[in-house]
């Protein structure tokens, strides 16, 4: 079985988001997003590591109406594990949580993460309360993850094991002012900026 | 056992004036009558959270929707939202915190005292602006400020609750 490659992975979730809000975690999967189309919709987190879920779960308490897809990396999510906890106590149902999980920590180096080690973030999910929580391996496996991410009852934890290539760095904005404003503005319209 | 202070009761009706839509926490006892006051508000989000940092996220993805927030912490978990900060200190994304403080007026504890003496430097390290009330009828006027500060100017303002406020925490030897 050929290994899921995280660009291609990405860009297939994110066909589908129609007004899905998208939060990303720092690293590839801020390129990975970017990368499949940029949108006022995308808040791309470029530091505060370990923050994504975090920020998608404020996103999600209040927007309970929107769809909320965080999509982040192996090493983003393993800095903030607690979180998992977190959105557990709170299983809010408009949340996804994709983990693009290459076992590395890409940015740094390639040094492998926990997950390369074994470490189960799935099965982590599931334990702190998720709705569901899976491991996707295959392209099947990810057909009905693009189903799922934005119709079944959340809170949804997706792990998502990709090829371990690196990946070319796909620049998105990173001026923060620029990024929370317009994602406002597309959200709130003429509110935001009262 | 003296009457509960009436201070926390006028806090959380300022809170809801200002706008505030969820409440994020790691629990303390300066906080009690306020987070049980929030969780009985079915109008409110309250988040109790695993670590300090992650209510920093949380408000952040709360004002990206549209909502005010406030985190609630003591003083020793200042120290766990340093990087997080990161995120409404470049995004300009306005941050409320309260934080009571340990580590500092009659305490007992000498293991909450290096981060309690910290807390304003660690603070304004991250360019969160730092107000402080050390009187109890002075609490509620501080946090309008800071609110204001907050929300209207779109900066990050913590709120020191000083221990001379909230009286020394007792240990039974």
């Amino acid at each position: 079985m050929s290994q899921l490659e995280r660009r291609a992975v990405t860009r297939q979730l994110l066909r589908s988001r129609g007004d899905a809000l998208v939060v990303t975690g720092l690293g590839s999967s801020t390129y990975d997003v970017f990368a499949a189309g940029d949108s006022p919709l995308n808040f791309y987190l470029w530091g505060a590591m370990g923050s994504a879920a975090m920020v998608g779960l404020g996103l999600a308490n209040a927007q309970p109406g929107r769809r909320i897809v965080v999509v982040t990396g192996d090493g983003e999510m393993l800095m903030g594990l607690g979180a998992l906890a977190t959105i557990g106590v709170r299983r809010p149902a408009n949340l996804a949580v994709v983990v693009i999980d290459n076992g590395l920590y890409a940015e740094t180096g390639m040094q492998r993460t926990h997950t390369a080690h074994g470490v189960d973030l799935a099965g982590i999910a599931r334990a702190a309360g998720f709705a569901a929580a899976e491991t996707v391996r295959s392209a099947a496996e990810l057909d009905a993850l693009e189903r799922a991410l934005y119709a079944a009852p959340g809170p949804v934890f997706a792990a998502i094991k990709v090829a371990p290539e690196p990946t070319q760095i796909e620049l998105a904005p990173r001026d923060g002012p620029y990024l929370r404003s317009r994602f406002r503005e597309a959200l709130l319209g003429n509110v935001a900026h009262r | 056992m003296t009457a509960a202070p009436a201070w926390p009761d006028a806090l959380y009706a300022e809170l809801l004036s200002a706008g505030v839509k969820q409440v994020a926490y790691v629990p303390d006892a300066g906080h009690r009558r306020l987070i049980e006051l929030a969780h009985a508000n079915p109008d409110l989000t309250t988040v109790v959270l695993t670590t300090e940092e992650e209510g920093i996220g949380v408000l952040a993805g709360a004002y990206l929707g549209g909502q005010r927030g406030v985190l609630l912490m003591q003083s020793s978990g200042v120290g766990n939202c340093v990087n997080a900060l990161a995120l409404p200190a470049e995004c300009r994304i306005p941050l409320l915190m309260l934080v009571t403080m340990r580590g500092e007026w009659g305490e007992f504890n000498p293991w909450q005292v290096a981060m309690g003496q910290a807390t304003r430097a660690t603070l304004e390290a991250m360019g969160v602006i730092v107000l402080r009330a050390d009187d109890a009828e002075r609490i509620v006027e501080t946090v309008r400020a800071g609110a204001g500060l907050a929300f209207d100017s779109g900066r990050m303002v913590a709120v020191l609750i000083g221990q001379r406020a909230l009286g020394a925490k007792v240990f039974r030897k």
